[in-house]
């Protein structure tokens, strides 16, 4: 927007000018967002465009499994379904990602090759309850491991305290400690609770280096949902307005068919353009998606839907 | 890579339109004596969708009559409890028909069938429930203790929405015990006919509603009608007061909901992503066909020109074409006689120096249709300014003061709706006691529901439709 593209200088992390900035930004009408999104909701995506979006859907894909009962044997199952969602197919595309917990990045990043991203959660995730020391050093841990991607968690006590300095100085260290790696800051929006924290948060991390904002852990409920990535869009597009800078978004948590998943799609075309319709500038952090996507596919393919048995569990 | 959305027509199997149709009165559907018709097409492709009968005056008075007839002997002294039956039945099957009511409602208006599904028929529904509710509780509306209805009631509808606005008659005319002879517009009779077999599977008792139509002569003939207790309108301010210097000197009650210039006024610490939806929805809605329809779009100047660009970003999504397609946003021009109106008030735009800009999208070669338009630097003094245009055309001034945004808003001759669009909630309510307008919407526009009353003052009007002040119109208590 011009206003904020009129700016002659963002804010720095001087406490004071990101607080007056932040809070100095358009609020948000919750219930005019809820019209929007839902209106949205009607479109009708059918036939070839259906397809299309099918197959642009599974490689924004960030396959995921993050629990405490992961183990080597698991990521690896995982990696192989992410270079080949359907070993029946070859004409599957490939995930964008996968995405594991950092100590399961070197299996991982051995699994894949080269073939896709891989994602580690890092900065004493899903919570960010540690120190900024700790994280740090979890960052670099599966940096080591050969994560090209990390996803942290902002400090959301900070954040809901006012200490949007805080927050801010520790994404500029994860960004700094990321070196290379692609850096998705997770907002958490389940904890931020209103829309005007969402665009808030989201305009600090983008400020403090984010190269993508991420909704969810996946951990709390709710996690993504079409008016929070509404308003994180809305953010990105004016973003890139003042600063000529592309920031991604990931939709994380929640998102199980392909339904929702072409909802989104519309709502990036829809708010942002067609732009941001390419895995580099929106994901979904997601488990079991991928296999609707798959089931939708095989059902446009042939004409008739097959089962959960014809797509693997992995 | 662009996203192309695949064509998705709604299926127009759904519905069965007959080559030609009578007049519906009392209970049947009968040829207009005189023989003429006329015919309606769709909006969108100029194919005849059916002939018409025109009702003459011999036709007007058998309507008339019917309904006399129906009012005295069976729907005047019934039960409210056994009106509320009949109300709830249509209710139900104006839920259960809604598909093929939609796209009827559609091929006939022209308007998208996103809108005629998800806004249109939902409130047709829930107008004749909320009012089938009434029906055994008008003691208790505020009337007086024994409201009596007023009799038979002549009612005359607009195009813009066709079976909403006979919803908004026929239902608490129905509720109260009155009984009506109703004519739909020209251009879109189809819906009307469709209820009218409505009335007919629900078992209403014949003359209880009764259809006829043709153009303004039809309902000159039935607003003057001798033997009619009650008119109610809905159009266009000009035919409004011609109706008002007919009635002038008869004891014959009247309502008039006419037309309006509404100001949609935007300060700068509006919510500015919802507010240009506001706007959208505000003027864009149902291609600006709407009696309240946020016309004037005043901004204040710190945002004005932001606001301005954001909403011509946001009109370059606007996707405009066959309304049947379930997501076109932007259907069709009503009639070739609207467009040419359109047109007529688009070209004095240009004439009196402000700019225009539409939105970039490509028009069908058939039907009649005109793109998303706004205008800037517009003056009050401007005839966009100050006529209704009722067409997808809006036109942008600014204010610098809260005093400033109520004045202009008020300087028009209109007022029937008005929007406020800032976080602060003092300044909404200081707005609202100031603004000459019989519905003022606070960070929304253009939302209805059966509940709430909807009328205007000045040139837009009086009498109110829906909620209990609705009921007034078709009701006459001793006390009253």
């Amino acid at each position: 927007m011009t206003r904020l593209a009129s700016i002659d200088s963002l804010p720095d992390a001087n406490p004071g000018s990101l607080r007056r900035f932040l809070h100095g930004l358009p609020g948000v009408d919750e219930v005019g967002a809820r019209g929007r999104v839902d209106a949205l909701g009607t479109r009708s995506i059918k036939n070839e465009a259906k397809a299309w979006a099918i197959d642009l859907s599974i490689r924004m894909v960030d396959l995921t499994t993050l629990e405490g009962m992961d183990t080597p044997g698991k990521v690896r199952a995982m990696c192989a379904k992410a270079v080949r969602p359907d070993p029946t197919d070859p004409s599957v595309p490939s995930v964008a990602a996968v995405c594991v917990y950092g100590d399961l990045a070197a299996t991982a990043r051995a699994a894949v090759g080269d073939r896709v991203h891989v994602a580690a959660v890092a900065t004493a995730f899903p919570s960010g309850r540690a120190s900024l020391e700790v994280k740090l050093a979890d960052v670099r841990d599966a940096i080591d491991g050969g994560a090209d991607e990390i996803d942290m968690v902002i400090d959301r006590g900070a954040f809901l305290a006012g200490e949007y300095a805080r927050v801010f100085e520790e994404i500029v260290a994860v960004k700094e400690a990321c070196g290379t790696a692609h850096l998705k800051v997770i907002l958490e929006t389940g904890e931020l609770r209103t829309l005007d924290n969402v665009r808030r948060a989201s305009w600090l991390a983008m400020l403090a280096g984010a190269d993508f904002i991420k909704t969810s852990t996946g951990k709390v409920t709710p996690a993504a949902t079409p008016p929070v990535t509404l308003v994180m869009l809305e953010a990105v597009r004016d973003f890139r307005d003042a600063t000529g800078r592309l920031i991604g978004v990931k939709a994380a948590g929640g998102i199980r068919t392909s339904k929702d998943a072409i909802k989104y799609l519309v709502l990036v075309n829809e708010t942002v353009g067609d732009q941001w319709l390419v895995p580099d500038l929106f994901r979904f952090g997601a488990s079991t998606l991928l296999n609707d996507l798959l089931l939708q596919r095989q059902r446009m393919a042939t004409g008739h839907y097959s089962g959960p048995d014809y797509v693997t569990i992995d | 890579m662009p996203f192309e959305y695949a064509p998705a027509p709604e299926s127009r199997s759904v519905v069965d339109i007959a080559s030609s149709y009578g007049l519906f009165i009392n209970g049947d559907f009968v040829d207009a004596s005189s023989g003429i018709t006329f015919k309606t097409v769709n909006p969108a492709t100029e194919e005849v969708l059916a002939d018409i009968s025109e009702a003459g005056a011999a036709d007007v008075d058998r309507a008339v009559a019917a309904a006399r007839a129906a009012y005295e002997n069976v729907w005047g002294p019934m039960s409210g409890r056994d009106r509320a039956k009949y109300l709830f039945r249509i209710a139900r099957l104006v839920q259960e028909r809604s598909r093929e009511l939609a796209v009827l409602e559609t091929l006939d208006n022209g308007k998208p069938i996103r809108e005629s599904r998800d806004v249109d028929l939902p409130l047709v529904a829930a107008h004749f429930f909320y009012h089938a509710g009434w029906a055994d509780k008008l003691e208790h509306a505020g009337y007086g203790a024994h409201p009596r209805p007023i009799g038979v009631a002549a009612q005359v509808i607009p195009w813009n929405f066709p079976l909403l606005m006979l919803a908004w008659k026929i239902a608490p005319a129905l509720a109260c015990g009155n009984t009506v002879v109703l004519k739909p517009a020209e251009t879109t009779p189809l819906t009307a006919l469709a209820f009218a077999d409505i009335c007919r599977q629900a078992d209403l008792p014949p003359g209880v509603v009764n259809i006829i139509t043709g153009a303004g002569d039809t309902g000159r003939l039935l607003v003057e009608h001798p033997d009619v207790d009650k008119v109610a309108f809905t159009g266009s301010t000009h035919v409004g007061k011609a109706i008002q210097r007919a009635l002038a000197g008869t004891d014959t009650r009247l309502s008039l909901e006419l037309g309006g210039k509404a100001a949609n006024v935007i300060f700068d610490d509006a919510p500015l992503d919802q507010a240009v939806e506001g706007v959208v929805n505000g003027i864009f809605f149902n291609q600006g066909h709407v009696c309240c329809a946020g016309s004037r779009l005043l901004l204040q100047e710190s945002i004005a020109e932001e606001v301005v660009d954001s909403l011509k970003r946001r009109l370059g999504t606007l996707r405009l074409g066959d309304p049947l397609d379930k997501n076109t946003d932007i259907g069709a021009i009503n009639s070739a006689g609207q467009l040419a109106r359109i047109v007529d008030l688009v070209d004095s735009g240009d004439a009196e120096g402000a700019d225009r800009w539409s939105a970039p999208c490509e028009l069908p070669d058939r039907g009649y249709w005109f793109p998303p338009t706004i205008f800037t630097g517009v003056t009050q003094a401007h005839r966009i300014a100050r006529e209704e245009i009722f067409g997808p055309v809006l036109s942008v001034l600014t204010f610098r003061t809260p005093d400033e945004a109520v004045e202009k808003a008020n300087n028009t001759p209109y007022g029937l709706s008005a929007g406020i669009w800032t976080e602060k909630g003092s300044r909404i309510l200081w707005m609202a006691e100031r603004l000459r307008a019989g519905v003022v919407w606070a960070n929304t526009f253009n939302r209805f529901d059966p509940a709430s009353p909807f009328g205007g003052y000045k040139e837009s009007g009086f009498g109110r439709e829906g909620g209990i002040q609705g009921l007034g119109a078709y009701l006459s208590g001793e006390d009253h």
